[in-house]
């Protein structure tokens, strides 16, 4: 079992020259922690605006474009007037439930984040079973929004999260069973493991067909999972006003809001990682300069987000049941038995090797 | 709840939610009492009231010309179909017949209004099934009309063009150009709606087979407008008691026979196609003319009742008035057509799930200040 923490590790070495060996290991954490909570909210907030971005392409509009060039001071702007509101909240709303409910989401949000291999250095933490890890930190964020809608006392919001509770619940299996299915390429849950086995071609050409219904399966559940349109049920504007979250203000409001956006990241950078080759150039061409490996991962990743920024700007959103309907009668089986299918792949050895 | 009677010693309770005055799905300030099950719709008890501000006792206060001002607030979305209603029925007491140009170009932007309404319902028609982008396309569209509308007369949404006895001014020198443009331009855009939202299948699972209305409920709720029709059942008033310029173009009424919400929102797309084929048919032959006719500064009806109907954007808009014989009208009744539609809306919804009710209610295209008045 190899845990390696790469760049905590490289900060502790650092650190070690010139202080006791606990103290360094503490320290290095928390330098570690402050470069995440940074890189968490530059990412949330570029997120927000280039979402209101690529809104506004699809609708024929501007965007953002008073507040800084092009508008991209527009979301710290935003950010700073949600840190100065008034949190309100209703009257009989269970208060500790209640004020609680935002840091299961932020908190799930942000500790996904640190597993990822943004470069081969460039990872918090490369614990042995990422991928598992992964699927069972983002459904802590689902009680966050179970719990935010069953105390803020509003009846909306109760069945903002009732649906949500359905549909997470539902959706996590797919987002589990289709990374499985890659799983049985690397034979490793480890991500910087995953995405070394790529160096012989992306998993996606390496499982060909199988992989690619993973991919596809993976998409449509991880967009259920950060419940976004059209998946939104959660907070379906036009059914529930604004779902779970009505009754939210401020910076508690702000933490859903920046969650959403780092989930989408997050399940976009899973998608990168797993299907893409991760930090990994096309073709190995910038193989000899491997702080490349940043933008290619963030690149991969942003042309992902932008993949379900467009299913929301264009879909309409499907009702409860039929939400249901489409995992359990359709996405479920046919994950099943894309995963047999993978087996005999790669245990016949008709996996595609660059 | 149907557990009730298994465990008749569990005490449960209906679950109420109050969607609206202010919900965006219901589009201004109408009220919804829901009863619901868990998901499921079991009641809906429409509560109105929230912007009633009595017109129709206005009215009786009100002198004919001024009257016709007050109909721009009902069902803004029609406002110059509204105004033609009023027009026509003192016109048709007075026994006045005025101009052909005026009667053209009342039909002409009569259906430009009409598009210009359905545009506006079809964005919030995408945004209340969770497709905002809608939205921006049907008011890009809108745009375009609103901007003859003003530059004719001024006014973009309460328009106040018709008087008693024809038009309050000329149509502008560029209006045949820009309408002409505008019909050129929205051929090209009635396909686009279609290939983002109807033909999108997430649409087509929400719409087909929900919120179904028989011909015969939709004839016994009162049910006009693109509502009946998509029931099946014929009722076009611009067809059977056709007024205006009508009488002279040929156009096919929009008819589906489901009754779901599918028919109802193909009822209107196709409701467009033939408003831009009226006013092809009109817009190259507007014959010149005067563009009112004069009456007295005081308009005084003939003792009696009088009733005229057309066909607003939403279906059927009746204008009955009754007179003594003085300068006011002593009773006036507007016979509205979202009043009616609305009325449906527990018998289609009941059942359904959430968010089949919003898919049905945008299908309906309510505007509130019509139900209200």
């Amino acid at each position: 079992m190899k845990i390696a923490l790469n760049i905590t590790k490289t900060i502790q070495d650092l650190l070690l020259g010139f202080m006791p060996e606990g103290t360094a290991s503490i320290l290095a954490m928390v330098i570690i922690a402050l470069i995440y909570l940074a890189i968490f909210s530059v990412a949330g907030l570029m997120l927000v605006l280039v979402e209101r971005k690529v809104a506004a392409w699809f609708q024929l509009r501007i965007g953002p474009n008073r507040v800084g060039p092009w508008g991209l001071l527009q979301t710290m702007a935003d950010a700073l007037k949600l840190v100065s509101k008034e949190l309100t909240g209703t009257v009989k709303a269970d208060m500790f439930l209640y004020n609680l409910a935002p840091y299961f989401v932020i908190v799930s949000s942000l500790m996904a984040l640190a597993v990822f291999p943004f470069t081969q250095e460039f990872q918090a933490f490369d614990i042995n079973i990422g991928i598992f890890f992964l699927i069972a930190i983002s459904s802590i964020g689902v009680i966050g929004i179970l719990l935010g809608g069953y105390a803020s006392n509003n009846k909306f919001a109760l069945i903002g999260a009732m649906r949500s509770g359905v549909q997470t619940i539902s959706y996590e299996l797919s987002v589990g069973l289709s990374l499985l299915t890659m799983i049985l390429i690397t034979g490793s849950l480890q991500l910087s493991e995953i995405v070394e086995v790529q160096k012989n071609g992306w998993l996606i050409v390496q499982g060909h067909i199988p992989a690619v219904i993973a991919f596809m399966i993976y998409m449509i559940a991880g967009t259920a999972e950060t419940n976004r349109a059209p998946f939104d049920m959660v907070e379906a504007e036009s059914e529930l006003g604004a779902g779970f979250h009505t009754e939210y203000s401020g910076m508690k409001f702000a933490y859903f809001f920046l969650a959403e956006f780092i989930n989408m990241f997050i399940i976009a950078a899973v998608a990168a990682t797993v299907f893409f080759g991760g930090w990994l150039s096309p073709f190995g061409i910038t193989d000899s300069i491997p702080w490349l490996g940043v933008f290619w991962f963030l690149g991969k990743t942003f042309a992902l987000v932008f993949l379900m920024m467009w299913f929301r700007w264009t879909f309409p959103r499907l009702r409860v049941d039929q939400l249901l309907t489409l995992e359990w009668k359709y996405l479920l089986p046919l994950n099943l038995l894309n995963i047999v299918l993978m087996a005999l792949i790669v245990w016949l050895g008709l996996t595609i090797q660059l | 709840m149907d557990t009730n009677s298994a465990n008749s010693n569990l005490k449960s309770e209906d679950y109420f939610i109050n969607m609206g005055p202010q919900h965006p799905a219901t589009h201004g300030v109408l009220r919804l009492l829901l009863t619901i099950d868990g998901e499921i719709i079991k009641k809906v008890e429409p509560d109105l009231g929230y912007i009633h501000r009595s017109i129709e006792k206005m009215c009786e206060r009100d002198s004919y010309q001024q009257i016709v001002h007050l109909t721009d607030r009902m069902d803004y979305l029609s406002s110059h179909i509204n105004n033609e209603a009023v027009c026509l029925t003192v016109e048709n007491a007075l026994e006045l017949e005025v101009p052909e140009r005026v009667k053209v170009i009342r039909t002409i932007i009569g259906e430009l209004t009409r598009i210009a309404s359905h545009c506006l319902w079809w964005g919030v028609m995408g945004m209340d099934v969770g497709a905002l982008t809608t939205y921006f396309y049907g008011f890009r569209d809108r745009e375009m009309i609103n901007d003859i509308f003003e530059e004719t007369c001024g006014a973009r949404l309460t328009m106040n063009y018709n008087i008693p006895g024809g038009l309050m001014f000329d149509i502008h020198p560029n209006f045949v150009k820009r309408t002409k443009d505008f019909v050129a331009h929205f051929k090209t855009k009635i396909p686009e709606y279609d290939k983002l939202l109807t033909n999108n299948v997430i649409f087509q699972k929400r719409m087909k087979g929900v919120g179904i209305l028989s011909k015969e409920d939709a004839i016994s709720f009162g049910a006009s407008g693109p509502v009946a029709r998509g029931s099946g059942y014929s009722c076009d008033v611009r067809k059977y008691h056709s007024y205006s310029a009508l009488d002279k173009v040929t156009f096919n009424e929009a008819l589906k026979s489901d009754g779901d919400s599918l028919a109802r929102y193909e009822v209107r797309i196709q409701e467009m196609w033939e408003s831009l084929s009226i006013i092809e048919q009109l817009i190259d032959n507007i014959p010149e003319g005067e563009h009112k006719i004069a009456t007295n500064a005081v308009i005084k009806l003939p003792k009696g009742e009088f009733y005229q109907k057309v066909e607003t954007a939403r279906g059927e808009l009746g204008v009955f008035i009754h007179s003594t014989g003085t300068k006011n009208p002593y009773r006036l009744k507007f016979r509205s057509p979202g009043f009616s539609n609305l009325s449906l809306l527990n018998h289609i919804a009941v059942g359904g799930k959430i968010g089949d009710l919003v898919a049905s209610m945008a299908t309906l295209d309510l505007v509130i200040p019509d139900i209200d008045r």
